[in-house]
């Protein structure tokens, strides 16, 4: 193992989403002693030189490589679940976590169809035995509070029906209502709530189209500032351009466990439904096909099962 | 307990032939129908609708619709329809209302089970293509639309499971909110639309242990806004329904006019599920038994049809 390529392999072995457990149990499994020492002199970001001279593991990254076996594991347990179990428990997870994970919530309760949001809160009350909005309105402090609860108590009709007036002058309040944020915060605005909360999809994205019309932009840049209430807009409106946004992001190199954990979520939890879109709109922004992508940032079994998931449509 | 007397054997087909006889012709035969679907329940009654549409390529609501009228027409529209379907109907009716009745709105999401609500929810969707929700938020304002938007869209948690701890400190903020005449606190809103019921239950024992006067009288105030009352009435309706709703035809039964509204909708909504146990109620606080009360303050085919689903052996 003096030589670099068995080295540069283990150390790709421990880098990325996963582990490459193939390459440990063939390099590292087959390895002297003194071969183990030379892997740990020669990664001084995994091994530091201790003062009573030797070669000990950081802390921290046996941490992390903990999360990085793990997450093979948690997938597939995912994606064994039965989908109302997924999302209760992926909401109370993100519950659990606190506001920077609130996105989940969203991503949950609006991209998911009247149903399958139905289903998740009566898992919710079998697995926790509270209701969802109970948990939101009782755990969520500050401005987001209003529109998440609105957001996970929605029962929005599902069918193609629109009445063209109503969207354009929904259209007009909601943009009446970003260019007054100095004054009111949109994400508190009565108006704002009812028309995310409680309109119809379909209604929504013809408001989508009329708000463009009337102020030129798409209402999500406009939202820039407002983050929980683009993530609210684009799940409702352009739900497949938002999950791959959130694989761009779970596929970059130096991003944080919540933002890598979405590569897991979307790719289980959208396997069985717009997969297929999901990957048209992944490879027509970032110009690279997201099986590719995956094949080089991530590991071993992880990776093989992402790459099964995502290859079935 | 139900007060609506069926018979467990009962021939769709027959039903619908008496039927078709009663409405054909010069006139109609009203004792016909009443003594038919005055005595058929929720199950019996939709065969009864197919049957006849089979038999006679119509719609028997409609057909009854336009040979019916007043009072008596109403309530057999109300009788005959499926009962999520009547309580979406109910609700269309009240939020598109000048005033929107948000008695009727809480009632239906206060005393109903979360299931019940739900099957409310779904038949509201089908029968006028938006939500519920959408509805009643495009129709309604300011604290009323947040009250009655988030009583419609809680599905509770339905088990018995109860945090004492949380009883307690959710009966002090009720109390607090309530002293300082803070009716509109986010806390209020929260506790009320969002526990369970059995978790309520528990806090406004609570409340009532703590204060010596239940949560319900302490808001009752002359001078109250509709907010208030509206927030009066949930409290009331969660805490104890059939009391509730003694009061509703208490009220109804009093005063004439508009009020064949709300008699109508508690019996023919409830005498399939507690209207036995209202009636105990009403004797206990009245000492004249409901179908008394109901006959002197109504006539002809309403008052028979009302009787007959309040129990009266024919």
């Amino acid at each position: 193992m003096a030589l670099t390529d068995e080295l540069k392999t283990l150390n790709n072995a421990f880098s990325g989403l996963g582990v490459d457990e193939k390459s440990l149990i063939s390099i590292l499994g087959n390895s002297h002693p003194e071969e183990r020492k030379c892997f740990r002199k020669g990664t001084p970001h995994l091994f530091k030189e201790d003062e009573r001279l030797f070669e000990r593991w950081n802390d921290d990254r046996v941490r992390l490589l903990k999360h990085e076996f793990m997450r093979f594991k948690n997938a597939v347990v995912l994606w064994a679940m039965h989908p109302w179990e997924r999302d209760a428990r992926l909401v109370k997870e993100a519950l659990k976590k606190g506001p920077e994970v609130y996105g989940v919530i969203v991503e949950i309760a609006c991209t998911r169809s009247s149903e399958e949001l139905l289903g998740a809160r009566k898992a919710y009350h079998s697995l926790f035995d509270h209701s969802i909005e109970e948990d939101v309105a009782y755990h969520i402090d500050g401005p987001e509070k209003k529109l998440l609860v609105a957001l996970v108590s929605a029962y929005r009709y599902e069918g193609a029906k629109v009445k063209d007036d109503t969207a354009k002058s929904e259209a007009q309040t909601l943009s009446h209502a970003i260019k007054n944020a100095d004054k009111t915060n949109p994400i508190e605005d009565d108006e704002v709530i009812r028309i995310l909360s409680t309109r119809s999809k379909a209604h929504l994205r013809e408001v989508y189209k009329h708000y463009k019309e009337i102020s030129g932009q798409n209402i999500d840049e406009d939202l820039d500032v407002a983050l929980r209430l683009k993530e609210t807009v684009q799940c409702l409106c352009t739900p497949q351009t938002y999950f791959s946004k959130v694989l761009e992001l779970a596929l970059r190199n130096d991003v944080d466990k919540n933002t890598k954990k979405g590569l897991t979520r979307v790719i289980v939890t959208r396997a069985d439904t717009d997969m297929k879109e999901i990957k048209e709109d992944y490879e027509n922004q970032y110009g690279v096909s997201l099986s590719n992508k995956i094949e080089e940032t991530a590991n071993g079994n992880y990776k093989d099962f992402l790459l099964t998931l995502v290859a079935r449509t | 307990m139900a007060t609506l007397v069926s018979p467990p054997n009962f021939s769709a087909n027959e039903d619908a032939e008496a039927l078709r006889i009663s409405v054909e012709g010069w006139g109609t035969n009203e004792k016909a129908i009443i003594s038919i679907l005055g005595h058929r329940n929720a199950g019996q009654r939709k065969e009864i609708r197919a049957a006849y549409e089979q038999l006679y390529q119509e719609d028997l609501i409609k057909r009854l619709e336009s040979e019916l009228s007043g009072d008596f027409e109403r309530a057999v529209y109300r009788w005959i329809l499926d009962p999520a379907d009547r309580d979406a109907v109910l609700a269309n009716v009240a939020i598109k209302k000048s005033h929107t009745d948000y008695n009727v709105i809480i009632e239906m999401s206060c005393v109903h089970s979360p299931e019940e609500l739900l099957a409310v929810r779904r038949a509201y969707q089908l029968r006028y293509k938006h939500s519920l929700e959408e509805d009643l938020a495009a129709h309604t304002t300011g604290d009323m639309r947040k009250l009655l938007v988030a009583l419609v869209t809680a599905y509770r948690y339905d088990g018995n499971e109860i945090n004492a701890k949380l009883a307690n400190s959710e009966a002090d903020i009720l109390h607090d909110a309530i002293k300082d005449k803070a009716f509109n606190h986010e806390e209020i809103f929260r506790i009320l639309s969002t526990r369970s019921k059995t978790q309520l239950m528990a806090t406004f024992n609570k409340y009532r242990d703590d204060q010596g006067i239940s949560i319900s009288k302490a808001l009752l105030d002359e001078e109250a806004n509709d907010f208030q009352k509206a927030l009066h009435t949930a409290i009331r309706c969660l805490n104890d329904p059939k009391k509730y709703f003694e009061k509703v035809l208490r009220n109804a039964i009093k005063r004439l006019g508009t009020y064949e509204d709300a008699l109508t909708r508690v019996i023919v909504t409830r005498a399939e599920r507690d209207l036995r146990d209202i009636k105990e109620v009403y004797y206990k606080k009245n000492s004249v038994p409901l179908e008394q009360a109901v006959a002197k303050d109504t006539s002809g085919d309403y008052k028979a049809f009302l009787l007959t689903l309040l129990g009266k052996e024919d």
